[in-house]
């Protein structure tokens, strides 16, 4: 019966959400572009349909994923797991921690479903050229590394700008070599990495860090993991795109030598 | 019925790498029982379920209507209309993001603790209001400002790198409290909802209009809602502090 409650509970806050969205397209289009919307019936199944998904996605997750994340982030922070006790516990220490944030970062950002739509555009849009897979890959471990190196960032206390800022530059340099076709998705990538599955989790991560490290403040330290997960995608995406771009051209430039010596013999 | 079979066969393959995540560390690593068996079955069940239809009424619903929309707002020609659209899209899909109404009410602790603000609860919830009024400020604009660049088909790395900048400068003057949080509101902005419709719509209108191509300039509004922000929280915090020690002088 609690599962009713729930997935109903879930619904009406999904509805809440999508509500305004909804009132503004149909708003928009009736009221300004006055034209009758086409496929009326698909399109409000295709409505109905991300509202009851989102609605069983949400509440299964609260059910399944987020307590046994939560809980699982509490005891690998734990003192009594890490280890220590009488002397103060070096950031080495913290070894398991960092795999499970490079390992939760990329499965959950697998999962997160703004960034399949957005990679199922792409590869519409780019004609193929552009993998579903190739990207969200990528963008994978772009997270898996932001997170990993974000948990080790409040374990060690170093001020968070340093990284955002040392980041950016290097996305910038990044940027004057990328094939052009890239850069925009690439920067896009950064921002839809984290949403409904990733951010719970990763907030419990870091908060257990901050609340069980001596010496830092979980209200201050226990952000920016987000932060961290929405930078580094933007260099994997981009380092994903040179590397194709790299091993296009080889391809092509093989091919053409052994089609010239075949020409010559 | 084949296509919506074929699509719950890949929403379990996405979500196989969580569950292989959280075995091998519950049974490798931290071997406790796990609580709660059947609670977790269950729910796996419902988020394989959910995502399925979740990707299946995109293609139906959000993609199309997103772009309809682009493209009829393309043939019309109103500027004003087009970009009242995009800050009300903006806007109204901020404000009311459960992710940050999460934040504003952690960073209205953050901010009492450290004495930005006084510790009642009044000023706590005026605190947050201002904040989640700031953010959906600022991507309201963002979607506007993205939206205009794709009218103009001007390059986005120079309007990132720029913004970059003011980022960097900003946090120069930013009080320390606030330099955290506002760096993860660009990241918490973008919603499930938002990313396939704000996507749609920015490759819908770079396909309308002649001379634009929608890789190099349908992309890229997602990239601005997750920037303006960063900058717009953080100023709302040397404002704040401005006013406060100007009371107090």
């Amino acid at each position: 019966m609690s599962v009713l409650f729930d997935l109903w509970h879930t619904l009406r806050s999904t509805l809440v959400d999508v509500l305004p969205i909804v009132v503004l397209i149909f708003g928009f289009q009736y009221l300004v572009i006055r034209k009758p919307l086409k496929n009326l019936t698909q399109v409000l199944t295709g409505f109905a349909l991300v509202l009851v998904g989102l609605s069983l996605f949400l509440a299964g997750l609260e059910r399944a994923l987020f307590p046994v994340g939560r809980l699982m982030a509490e005891q690998l922070t734990h003192l009594d797991f890490i280890g220590g006790g009488e002397q103060p516990v070096t950031w080495q220490a913290y070894g398991w921690v960092y795999l499970f944030a490079f390992a939760i970062g990329a499965s959950t950002t697998i999962a997160e479903p703004s960034l399949i739509a957005v990679a199922l555009k792409a590869n519409q849009v780019s004609g193929g050229a552009i993998g579903v897979w190739g990207l969200r890959l990528a963008v994978a471990l772009g997270v898996a590394i932001g997170i990993a190196l974000g948990a080790w960032r409040i374990v060690t206390g170093f001020p968070i700008h340093w990284f955002i800022i040392a980041g950016y530059c290097v996305v910038i340099v990044q940027t004057t070599f990328a094939p052009k076709m890239i850069v925009p998705l690439a920067y896009d990538s950064g921002g839809v990495t984290t949403s409904t599955v990733t951010v719970p989790l990763v907030a419990a991560l870091g908060l257990g860090l901050a609340e069980t490290i001596p010496g830092r403040n979980p209200l201050i330290d226990g952000f920016g993991l987000i932060a961290f997960a929405s930078l580094f995608p933007i260099m994997t995406v981009l380092a994903y795109a040179q590397l194709s771009q790299w091993w296009a051209q080889r391809h092509q430039s093989h091919s053409r030598h052994q089609k010239d010596s075949d020409h010559a013999l | 019925m084949r296509a919506l079979w074929r699509n719950f066969a890949q929403s379990l393959r996405d979500l196989l790498p969580i569950v292989l995540v959280i075995l091998f560390f519950q049974l490798l690593v931290l071997r406790q029982p796990m609580p709660g068996v059947m609670d977790v079955l269950l729910g796996s069940l419902f988020v394989v379920l959910g995502l399925t239809l979740f990707i299946q009424g995109l293609e139906l619903g959000l993609f199309p209507v997103g772009e309809s929309l682009a493209h009829a707002f393309a043939r019309k020609g109103s500027l004003l209309w087009l970009m009242i659209f995009a800050f009300a899209l903006g806007f109204s899909t901020t404000v009311a993001e459960p992710a940050l109404i999460a934040v504003a009410a952690e960073a209205a602790d953050v901010a009492s603790l450290g004495q930005m603000i006084a510790n009642t609860d009044t000023a706590r919830a005026s605190y947050a209001l201002g904040l989640r009024m700031t953010v959906a400020f600022s991507v309201g604009l963002a979607i506007v400002i993205g939206v205009f660049r794709i009218l103009k088909g001007w390059p986005i790395h120079w309007m990132i790198a720029g913004g970059y900048v003011v980022v960097v400068l900003v946090t120069l003057i930013a009080p320390e409290e606030i330099i955290g949080i506002a760096y993860d509101s660009g990241g918490v902005t973008t919603s499930t909802i938002t990313v396939p419709l704000v996507t749609a719509l920015g490759i819908g209108l770079a396909s309308a209009i002649k001379g634009r191509n929608p890789m190099i300039d349908g992309f890229g509004l997602i990239a601005m809602a997750s920037l303006l922000p960063v900058i717009f929280v953080m100023l709302y915090g040397v404002v704040l502090k401005l006013s406060n020690s100007g009371v107090s002088l």
